[in-house]
C-alpha cells in the first residue's frame, strides 16, 4: 500500500465529494437523504473486516480474481516498440470488469436492507453483471437500457432476461446510455424505500464515483503486483478506455502517485473530434457542466443542453465522464486522447488475429492507443492495457461494419 | 429582500384562499405562442407563475413535462429567450410573481453571476432549481439571495425532521412541498398524508407552503388547497398544450386550452376558501 501523502492525487474526493471543482451532489431533494444514507453505510462497510472478506472471497471464487496479466508477444513484435501486456479483465465472470463493482454494491445493498435493484446499462455489460449478482443474491432487478442499445447489443439483452432481470427499453432522447440513466433516476426517486440504484460507472452523485473507483481499484493493485513479478519494476505506460471511466479509474488509481508511469485514457472519438455531435469524447471535445448528480466534462451546446454524442461502442456512448477523470485531465496527470470508430475497428481486428483474443469495442479503443504508443517507445519500455471486456457481444455489429453479414 | 411573492401570498390570505401556482414551459410549443400563454396566465387565474427553463435531461420530470421541454427546445428556445419572455411580460404586469424553474446546467453554462443579474433585471422573483440541494448552496442559492431573488426549495416526503432545518435554511419566498416520492405528473395516492406533512413543515417555518406534483384537476386543487397555502400544477397544463396541437404545431385553440385549464384550477382554489 502506498502511504497517504498530503500532496497525493489519491486522497480525493473531499468531504463534499469534490475532486477539485468536479463531483458533488447535484440531486433532487428526494434523493439527497438516500445518498447520505448510502455514504454512511459505505463508510461502515469500508471498515468492516467481514464485508471486505466477503468482497474478496466472491472476487476469488465467483469472479475469478486475480485476472491474469498477459504478455502480448505477437502484438509486441508487430508494433516493434514497447513490450505490451494485457490485464485480462475480459476473463472475469460475465466478461468484463463490471462485476468487481457489482459485487461490492450488491453486498452493500443487502446490508442496507434494500429489496429491489435498478441499474442503467449502455453496452449491456453492466446490466449483465447487475442481473448476475441479483440472481446470485436473489434480488429482483430492473435494467434501464436505451432502445437503440437494446437493438445493437441484443445478445446482452437476452442474457439479462435469462438471468431474471426485467429489461426496460428507454425511448426518450436518442435511446442510449444517458437516457437510460435519466430513467433509472426517475425510477429511484419514485421507489426510494425499497430500491438500491446500482450505478455502473465511477460517476453520479457522491459517494458513487469514489465507491465505484474503490471497488474497481483491485485492477490497478493487481497490475502493480503482477507487473513487478513479471518485470521487476513499474510499467512505463498504462492505458485504459474511458466512457464513464470505471475500468480506467480502477486501473489508474494505484499509479497516480507514481510519476514515472504515464497514464493514457482513450475516449470515444467516433466519426472524429471535429465532427459536430459525432463523437463521445467529453474531455477532448466538451466542457465542464452539471449532469446526473455531478459536475464534470460534458458534451453540450452553447445553451447548456446536453448532446447525445456518438460512438460505435455502446459502452462509451455517454456525453459525460466520471468527475475524477475531469480532475486528472485538468491536472494533466492523465493524458486523454480521442480514438475514432475506425481506429477501434482496426485494433479490434488486429488483436483478434494476432493474439486470438476478441476484445470488446470499448477495450479496442484502449488498444488503438497502444498501437499508436508502442512504436514510439523503446524496446525495453513497457505498456499495460486494461483489456476491460470481451467482444462476444460485438461480433454481430462488427460483422456488419466489415460487410461479413448482409 | 422584496420580491412580488410575499405580497401575492398576502393578497391570497386576504381573500381567504390558497394560491394557484401554474407551471408552463417557456417557449412551448413555439416562442410566440409561449409568450401569448405567459401573458394570458394572470387573467386566467394564476397567482404565481412558474416558468420552466427547458433542459435536455429533466431527471425529476415525467413524460408530460419532458415532452413540453423537447417541444420548446425543438422550436429554438434558450435561456436568453426565456429571460426576454419575462421582460416582455413585465411591461404589462408588474405584480404577478414569476419563478423560473428548472435544472442547474443551463444556468451554470450561462454563468451564475450573469444569469442572476439578467434574471433580476428582467423581473424574475425567484428560482426553483431541482438539482441543487442545500449541500450545494454555494453554487447558486447564496448568490441568488444576495442578488435579491428568492430561492425556493423543494421539501419531500424523504426530508425528515432532522434534515428539514437544513432544507429550510436559506429558503425564501415559499416552500414547495413535493406531495410524493416520484416525478412530476405521477398519481398522488389518496392517503398521501399531505396535510400532516404541510403542518410538519409549518412547525419549522413561517414561510407559505405550496404543494405540487400530481395535482391535475380543480377538485385536486380544492382538496390539496385546503391543506396548504397554495397548489402548483404543471403536467396538466403541459398536457393541455399538447392536446391543442395539430401535427406538433400551435393552433388557434392553444392559448385558450391553457387559459381554460387554468381558469378551472382557479375555481378549485376558490372553492378551498373557508374550508
Amino acid at each position: 500500500m502506498t502511504a497517504i501523502r498530503a500532496n497525493s492525487l489519491r486522497n480525493g474526493p473531499d468531504e463534499q465529494g469534490r475532486f477539485g471543482i468536479y463531483g458533488g451532489r447535484f440531486v433532487a431533494e428526494t434523493l439527497m437523504p438516500l445518498i447520505l444514507d448510502l455514504e454512511k453505510a459505505y463508510r461502515a462497510a469500508q471498515v468492516d473486516p467481514a464485508f471486505q472478506a466477503q468482497v474478496k472471497d466472491l472476487g476469488e471464487h465467483y469472479t475469478g480474481r486475480p485476472s491474469p496479466l498477459y504478455f502480448a508477444e505477437r502484438l509486441t513484435a508487430q508494433l516493434g516498440g514497447a513490450r505490451v501486456y494485457f490485464k485480462r479483465e475480459e476473463l472475469n465472470h460475465t466478461g468484463s470488469h463490471k462485476l468487481n463493482n457489482c459485487i461490492g454494491q450488491i453486498l452493500l445493498a443487502q446490508r442496507m436492507g434494500k429489496t429491489r435493484i435498478i441499474a442503467e446499462t449502455g453496452a449491456g455489460q453492466h446490466g449483465v453483471a447487475t442481473a448476475t449478482v441479483c440472481a446470485r443474491f436473489g434480488l429482483p432487478c430492473t435494467i434501464f437500457m436505451g432502445a437503440t442499445d437494446v437493438k445493437r447489443q441484443w445478445p446482452n439483452v437476452l442474457r439479462m432476461k435469462m438471468l431474471g432481470a426485467e429489461v426496460r427499453p428507454v425511448t426518450s432522447g436518442a435511446g442510449t446510455l444517458k437516457d437510460a440513466m435519466n430513467e433509472a433516476l426517475r425510477d429511484w426517486v419514485t421507489n426510494v424505500e425499497t430500491t438500491y440504484y446500482l450505478i455502473g460507472t465511477a460517476a453520479g452523485p457522491h459517494p458513487y464515483p469514489e465507491m465505484v473507483r474503490n471497488f474497481q481499484s483491485v485492477i490497478g493493485e493487481e497490475i502493480k503486483a503482477q507487473f513487478f513479478e513479471a518485470e521487476g519494476k513499474l510499467p512505463d505506460a498504462v492505458v485504459a478506455c474511458v466512457g464513464g471511466g470505471s475500468n480506467a479509474i480502477g486501473t489508474f488509481h494505484a499509479f497516480l502517485d507514481d510519476p514515472s508511469v504515464r497514464l493514457y485514457g482513450a475516449e470515444a472519438g467516433g466519426h472524429g473530434i471535429d465532427v459536430e455531435n459525432g463523437h463521445a469524447a467529453s474531455m477532448t471535445g466538451g466542457r465542464p457542466g452539471v449532469l446526473h448528480g455531478n459536475r464534470t466534462y460534458l458534451l453540450q451546446d452553447a445553451d447548456g443542453q446536453i448532446l447525445e454524442g456518438h460512438s460505435i461502442s455502446a459502452g462509451l456512448d455517454y456525453p459525460g465522464v466520471g468527475p475524477e477523470h475531469s480532475y486528472l485531465h485538468d491536472t494533466k496527470r492523465v493524458t486523454y486522447v480521442p480514438i475514432t470508430d475506425n481506429e477501434a475497428l482496426e485494433a479490434f481486428q488486429l488483436c483478434t488475429k494476432l493474439e486470438g483474443i476478441i476484445p470488446a469495442l470499448e477495450s479496442a479503443h484502449g488498444l488503438a492507443e497502444v498501437i499508436k504508443l508502442a512504436p514510439t517507445m523503446k524496446k525495453d519500455e513497457t505498456i499495460v492495457l486494461c483489456l476491460s471486456g470481451r467482444g462476444d457481444k460485438d461480433v454481430e455489429s462488427v460483422g456488419r461494419y466489415l460487410g461479413l453479414i448482409e | 429582500m422584496t420580491t412580488r411573492i410575499p405580497a401575492r401570498f398576502a393578497k391570497c390570505v386576504a381573500e381567504g384562499r390558497p394560491a394557484l401556482a401554474t407551471y408552463t414551459m417557456a417557449g412551448d410549443p413555439d416562442p410566440a405562442t409561449g409568450q401569448a400563454i405567459l401573458d394570458a396566465l394572470p387573467a386566467a387565474g394564476a397567482d404565481i407563475i412558474e416558468l420552466g427553463m427547458p433542459f435536455s435531461d429533466p431527471m425529476a420530470d415525467g413524460p408530460g413535462v419532458q415532452a413540453a421541454g423537447q417541444r420548446a427546445l425543438a422550436a429554438g428556445q434558450n435561456m436568453k429567450k426565456t429571460l426576454a419572455m419575462v421582460e416582455a411580460f413585465r411591461r404589462k404586469d408588474d405584480e404577478t410573481p414569476i419563478v423560473l424553474m428548472g435544472y442547474y446546467n443551463p444556468i451554470y453554462i450561462f454563468g451564475v453571476d450573469a444569469f442572476l443579474a439578467a434574471a433580476k433585471a428582467a423581473g424574475v422573483d425567484g428560482l426553483i432549481v431541482v438539482d441543487l440541494p442545500p449541500e450545494e448552496d454555494e453554487e447558486l442559492c447564496i448568490p441568488a439571495l444576495k442578488a435579491g431573488l428568492n430561492f425556493i426549495r423543494l421539501a419531500t416526503p424523504t426530508t425528515d425532521d432532522a434534515r428539514l432545518p437544513a432544507v429550510l435554511n436559506n429558503t425564501s419566498g415559499f416552500v414547495y412541498y413535493v406531495s410524493m416520492t416520484g416525478i412530476t405528473g405521477a398519481t398522488i395516492k389518496a392517503n398521501a398524508g399531505v396535510g400532516a406533512a404541510v403542518q410538519r413543515i409549518k412547525s419549522h417555518t413561517d414561510l407559505p407552503v405550496v404543494v405540487g406534483f400530481g395535482i391535475k384537476t380543480a377538485d385536486d386543487a380544492a382538496t390539496f388547497g385546503r391543506e396548504s397555502d397554495g397548489v402548483a400544477v404543471g403536467t396538466a397544463i403541459c398536457n393541455a398544450v399538447l392536446g391543442s396541437l395539430d401535427n406538433g404545431k400551435a393552433t388557434a385553440g392553444t392559448v385558450a386550452a391553457v387559459t381554460t385549464m387554468v381558469a378551472g384550477l382557479a375555481s378549485g382554489v376558490k372553492r378551498a376558501k373557508a374550508a
